[in-house]
């Protein structure tokens, strides 16, 4: 066999981040083509919280200062499925870093940037769906959007933007943890942290301690800047985040990117040194 | 760039510290460029970092490594251009297909789509997966994903290959693939750098061994001369046990070692001095010479576990590793036997 290095020369550094964040995603998106139960998990997943919190819990909710509680809900359910993308992302990474994928690519003259990039926007594109099927089923359930459109751009933005952001704090877990076994354990740890918020109740009945957590959790600012731009009910408490929800949602966003990007950029990079 | 008459890979004095661990202390080697080169040793000498340090993956403390005439720590992005790397396991992507893996390495060589989709064809095609290509990689047994996994590091016909035991945990038909596969690459031209715990795989497939314990090169050489140099185990069992005394002479005579006589057994054994080969069809006619009626003789070529005895005196087997141990002591050498 010839040993021809069929390799073309070394291409500029722009050009090779977006054909390997092209490739990079084109993997992932595979991935989900062939893997129905996934996708299926994805959107059925909106519909069982729609049908558990919106009905069963539901019926026993009253929203201080009037609303209905399944409006009161939604902008919740959709910051749930923001958050969830730190799931996948993790689990992803770490099963790439326990099989020698990820050593095999590093191994690679390749972007490295653009590697991590193609696995979160593919994940971007996944949410959308996930997050169009939750607005349908939220519409059939007595939920409105009733700020008009930009608003409600806005909103669907900022629930991309945050989605976006969790799925590179996935990353960079993933990478961190490096077995897939853990990082699936790891993503329980998700749950308490997506329900100490304002998304299903209003913080103001809970002990003082656990208000705090809750009004300054990220997303808590999310749920409420999207209740604010729906036009949907709220009851923010008189915390800094709950009062300024749009710019604190974008803060915290903006924060964690900042931090999360390079660390996962990194940590790939340099992984086992 | 690359030069053709300085080594392929070449390290020097390379060391590595894992925390408390020292994995590579001061590890030397040279492959020349289209050869050979195994890397023989227990679980936890240090093959896998000596293989990560080459492929760029890990950068060494101190000393100096060079893939293609490139160095690994400053010209990474070279070293990479210049290698394939199969790791210790499967690196390819259950959830899609075995086309697609390879097709999305060629894209990430930047092959283009469309050469990128020939080039996983050829692969595919040449290494017999042509039929299983379009089937999810999570339904092919082991010994297909190592395949896979070995093709996938052949993408763009590298010059310089890493394999890091491509064969450890494979059923007999699927390691005799993959030592044809390399054995075809070989042929072709590639330098090889595999590491293995199995004395019988670096025998069969590399020009030279490198022995590796705790970190650091303790042998190195031909296979031959690092056979010849331990020796081997010769035994013959008898029939009549009166005939004990007269085979022990006989073995003695042949192999300059001392017989040893298990009489319950009816067997003498001996281990050839270094330097001295005995031959299955040589040792029968003397044994046939001397009257003597066997029922079994057995030349059992040395495992690793011999060449860690005779290289180390019997106290060197890992102590880093957690498996697989029990293994590389399992296959020994060739055996020859008549009756
Ligand atoms: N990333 C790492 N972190 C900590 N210890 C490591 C790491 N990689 C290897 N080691 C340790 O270094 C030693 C050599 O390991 P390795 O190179 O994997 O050996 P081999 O491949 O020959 O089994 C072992 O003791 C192992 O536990
Ligand atoms: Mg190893």
């Amino acid at each position: 066999m010839a040993t021809v290095v069929l390799a073309a020369p070394r291409p500029s550094t722009v050009g090779r981040l977006v054909a390997d964040t092209w490739t990079s995603m084109l993997r992932v998106l595979l991935n989900y083509r062939h893997s129905p139960g996934l996708l299926a998990a994805s959107l059925g997943v909106p519909v069982v919280m729609v049908v558990v919190f919106g009905y069963v819990f539901g019926s026993a909710m009253r929203v201080p200062g009037g609303g209905d509680y399944r409006e009161f809900l939604m902008p919740g359910l959709f910051a749930m499925v923001a958050t969830n993308g730190v799931m996948p992302t993790m689990v992803g990474a770490a099963r790439d870093v326990g099989r020698g994928v990820t050593d095999r690519l590093r191994s690679m003259p390749v972007s490295r940037t653009g590697l991590l990039l193609g696995q979160t926007l593919a994940d971007l594109l996944v949410s959308v769906v996930v997050l169009a099927l939750l607005a349908l089923v939220g519409l059939a359930a007595g939920w409105r959007a009733r700020h008009g459109l930009a608003d409600t751009a806005g909103a669907f933005a900022l629930l991309l933007l945050f989605r976006f952001v969790m799925t590179w704090a996935g990353t960079l877990l993933g990478l961190a943890v490096g077995k897939e076994e853990a990082a699936g354990q790891l993503s329980v740890a998700v749950f308490p942290l997506a329900m100490i918020t304002n998304a299903y109740v209003p913080t103001g009945g809970m002990p003082g301690w656990l208000r705090l957590v809750a009004d300054w959790n990220p997303i808590s600012s999310v749920v409420q800047a999207c209740r604010e731009l729906f036009g949907n009910p709220s009851a923010p408490g008189s915390a800094w985040p709950m009062q300024h929800a749009t710019l604190a949602a974008l803060l915290w966003s903006a924060a964690l990117l900042a931090l999360c990007v390079p660390l996962a950029v990194r940590k790939f990079a340099t992984h086992g040194r | 760039m690359s030069d053709t008459t300085r080594p392929a890979i070449e390290m020097a004095g390379v060391r590595k510290r894992f925390g408390a661990t020292e994995a590579l202390r001061g590890l030397d080697l040279t492959v020349p460029a289209g050869t050979v080169c195994g890397l023989l040793g227990p679980n936890g000498a240090g093959k896998t970092t000596a293989v990560r340090v080459l492929a760029t993956l890990v950068a060494p403390d101190s000393g100096t490594a060079r893939v293609a005439g490139h160095d690994v720590v400053r010209a990474a992005e070279d070293v990479r251009r210049a290698i394939g790397l199969a790791g210790q396991h499967a690196a390819v992507d259950e959830g899609i297909t075995g086309r697609d893996n390879l097709r999305l390495l060629g894209r990430l060589h930047r092959l283009g789509t469309r050469r990128a989709r020939e080039r996983a064809d050829e692969l595919l095609a040449r290494f017999g997966l042509a039929e299983a290509a379009d089937r999810l990689v999570r339904t092919y047994s082991g010994g297909m994903r190592r395949r896979l996994d070995l093709i996938a590091s052949l993408v763009t016909s590298p010059p310089v290959l890493f394999l890091d035991e491509p064969t450890t945990g494979l059923d007999p038909r699927s390691r005799q693939e993959i030592w044809d596969t390399v054995k075809e690459l070989a042929d072709g031209g590639t330098t090889v750098l595999l590491t293995t715990q199995y004395l019988e795989e670096a025998d069969r497939l590399a020009d030279d061994i490198v022995v590796v314990d705790h970190g650091a090169a303790i042998a190195t050489g031909p296979p031959d001369r690092l056979k010849a140099a331990i020796g081997s185990q010769v035994s013959v069992t008898l029939a009549d046990a009166g005939q004990l005394a007269a085979t022990a002479v006989v073995l003695s005579a042949m192999t300059g070692g001392d017989a040893q006589v298990d009489i319950a057994e009816r067997t003498v054994t001996v281990l050839t001095v270094p330097g001295v080969s005995v031959l299955l069809p040589a040792l029968v006619r003397e044994l046939d010479g001397a009257g003597v009626v066997a029922r079994d003789v057995a030349v059992r070529a040395p495992s690793l576990d011999d060449v860690f005895l005779s290289l180390t005196g019997g106290s060197a087997r890992g102590d880093g590793g957690d498996s697989e141990q029990g293994d590389a002591a399992g296959s020994a050498g060739a055996v020859g036997r008549a009756a």
